[in-house]
């Protein structure tokens, strides 16, 4: 394999082509995962065992092209989503020996498409974070520059991906979780529409905001994991009925007469002057394949950052209440009471931000705040689902950078959560109007730093928003360029 | 009130979220919190009259299946996850709850 082969689709060309046996891909990514992890600490968990004897399954198979479509293709889970036998952490001390009895819909479905499951990667704790800093198990850093945040809350995922230790990996979005860690890291990343996944074994942070999305190299590739994930699944209610497309099919190359709607006055808010210049080039390459380019109104978009904290912290105080120290995970010893056990257990296990995040949950669910700040942030996220649904009538999909800025360094943020929050204020809007995006790499700022185009497309349509982002990247050609510490690896 | 916003009394609203909080993390979480309030607070200004709430962005009509017994973890299964890995006669054991 070549480093420009180590990709899901080159991967499975190769092992079906007799090329290459699914031990020796196993055995590379794992090699590759050995050597690097110590500098990164993406993985907290890795599952060498299991990856093998799935690997030996798969070359004992008699007609490889019967096999599945990822067929032989390393994966990495971030650890929020549950994996039979294997622990599940979450990034939290509340989980920190936690083995889930069953796998989540997402990871039984690539294990049946013949994925290599090599491990699980670090997040921050319940996925609440934009850095990865809010990891029990200590923060991630960038293959771009280690001293800098891969983003959040799936920064184990977006960093095992870019330093080509698997050639894709599967995280969670509430907020932007796969997209901004994708863009800090130079990969593409892909949240689908609500309900297009399963949330089945995913663990519970913002219920009407999480999804499963899928980060690759290519947009092809991260189209073919999602397209195996996505899909009915009566163990959850909310996961849609709706046909999953060919999408894969579907990417063209063509975006003549393909509506790209740019909200222009939003891109006023806090983007670096480097992010500003790739996405002008970026809409340039777009308009030059053809694309039509308009402006598009979001009025009430300014507001998303906070309805987004308003309505996500509130959904998890509720939700993070199950770890009492009862049924599972941690319980603190030498209490005299019950109370006194679910407090120790708490304080315990919860980190700074899922505190602070509960008692703000708690706050705007109280009686008396509750209308005023809980059921206001639903109203104005009406306003908000409503201005994406005007805006995307006239045009196809909506264009944004995915972060404001490049990769901050560790710690710039930690002492100021509203600035951290701040992170998000481009990907917020899609997951609360309920909306698909993908986030593919547009170039680097003068430090040498990834910077990404967010493309935000209409609910269930996917196709649109895919075909645009692989038309672009295949003018592009930014996913070739490896982080500097590849060259170590 | 801590931290010095006229809503925000972290110390009970911890206590309703049963955490236990330090004096210093009091403090600091007082004035965090309160900060992102501050940033919050310009979305109680937005006109919502007649505008109604969205729980879930897409809404799919509830799904309905038979009301049927399916098979389920087994209870050693789920004893085995408790915290304190023993069952008593098939239940999980807690800290007492009626005091003397």
């Amino acid at each position: 394999m070549t480093e420009l082969t180590w990709t899901v689709a080159g991967v499975r060309d190769a092992f079906l082509a007799g090329e290459v046996s699914a031990r020796e891909v196993c055995e590379a990514a794992l090699r590759r995962v050995e050597g690097l992890n110590g500098s990164l600490n993406a993985f907290l968990t890795l599952a060498a065992d299991g990856a093998r004897e799935q690997a030996r399954a798969l070359d004992a198979a008699p007609d490889r092209r019967a096999l599945g479509p990822l067929a032989a293709v390393p994966v990495a889970v971030k650890d929020n989503i549950c994996t039979a036998g294997i622990r599940t952490t979450a990034g939290s001390r509340t989980l920190e020996r936690f083995v889930a009895p069953y796998h989540a819909t997402a990871v039984e479905r690539l294990l049946a498409a013949g994925a290599l499951l090599v491990g699980k990667t670090n997040c921050d704790e319940f996925g609440m974070g934009s850095s990865n800093e809010h990891s029990a198990f200590g923060a991630v850093s960038n293959p771009w520059s280690l001293e800098r945040a891969p983003g959040g809350s799936s920064g184990g995922s977006a960093a095992a991906v870019a330093a080509r230790m698997v050639p894709a990996a599967i995280g969670s979005d509430t907020g932007g979780s796969v997209r901004q860690p994708a863009a800090f890291c130079g990969v593409v990343g892909l949240k689908p529409t609500y309900g297009r996944v399963s949330r089945y074994g995913l663990i519970a942070f913002a219920s009407s905001l999480d999804q499963i999305g899928s980060l690759a190299r290519t947009v092809g590739d991260a189209a073919r994991v999602l397209a195996v994930m996505a899909g009915p699944d009566a163990r959850d209610s909310t996961c849609s009925a709706e046909v999953v497309p060919d999408w894969l099919g579907d990417l063209s190359g063509d975006v003549r007469g393909v509506r790209v709607g740019v909200p222009v006055a939003w891109l006023d808010q806090g983007v670096s002057s480097g992010v500003r210049l790739a996405f002008d080039q970026a809409i340039d390459v777009l308009r030059s394949r053809g694309a039509t380019i308009a402006a598009v109104s979001l009025p009430h978009v300014r507001y998303a950052v906070p309805v987004y904290h308003l309505i996500a912290t509130a959904e998890a105080s509720s939700n993070l209440a199950r770890y009492d120290g009862v049924r599972y995970g941690l319980r603190a010893a030498e209490v005299s009471n019950l109370r006194e056990m679910y407090e120790k257990t708490r304080e315990a296990g919860f980190g700074p931000e899922v505190k602070r995040r509960i008692i703000l949950g708690t706050f705007v669910l109280s009686a008396g705040y509750r209308d005023q700040y809980y059921g206001q942030a639903q109203r104005v996220r009406t306003l908000i689902r409503r201005d994406f649904e005007s805006a995307l009538a006239s045009a196809d999909v909506i264009a944004t950078p995915t972060s404001p800025t490049t990769a901050f360094r560790l710690g710039e943020r930690l002492a100021d959560p509203v600035h951290m929050y701040l992170a998000d204020v481009f990907t917020v809007g899609a997951p609360l109007a309920g909306l698909p995006a993908v986030s593919v790499p547009a170039g680097f700022d003068a430090d040498g730093l990834p910077v990404a185009l967010q493309l935000t497309g209409r609910a269930f349509d996917e196709a649109s928003m895919l075909r645009v982002a692989d038309a672009y990247e295949r003018d592009t050609g930014w996913w070739r360029t490896q982080p500097p510490i590849n060259a170590e690896g | 009130m801590p931290g010095g916003s006229g809503d925000f009394d972290v110390v009970r609203l911890a206590a309703l979220a049963r955490l236990t909080l330090d004096p210093g993390d009091q403090v600091l979480y007082a004035r965090q919190l309160a900060e992102i309030l501050t940033f919050a607070g310009e979305v109680l200004a937005v006109d919502t009259a007649g505008v109604p709430p969205t729980t879930h962005a897409l809404t799919p009509a509830l799904p309905e299946r038979e009301d049927a017994v399916e098979p389920s973890f087994g209870r050693e299964i789920v004893a085995d996850l408790a915290p304190t890995g023993t069952v008593d006669g098939g239940l999980i054991r807690v800290a007492r709850v009626i005091e003397r």
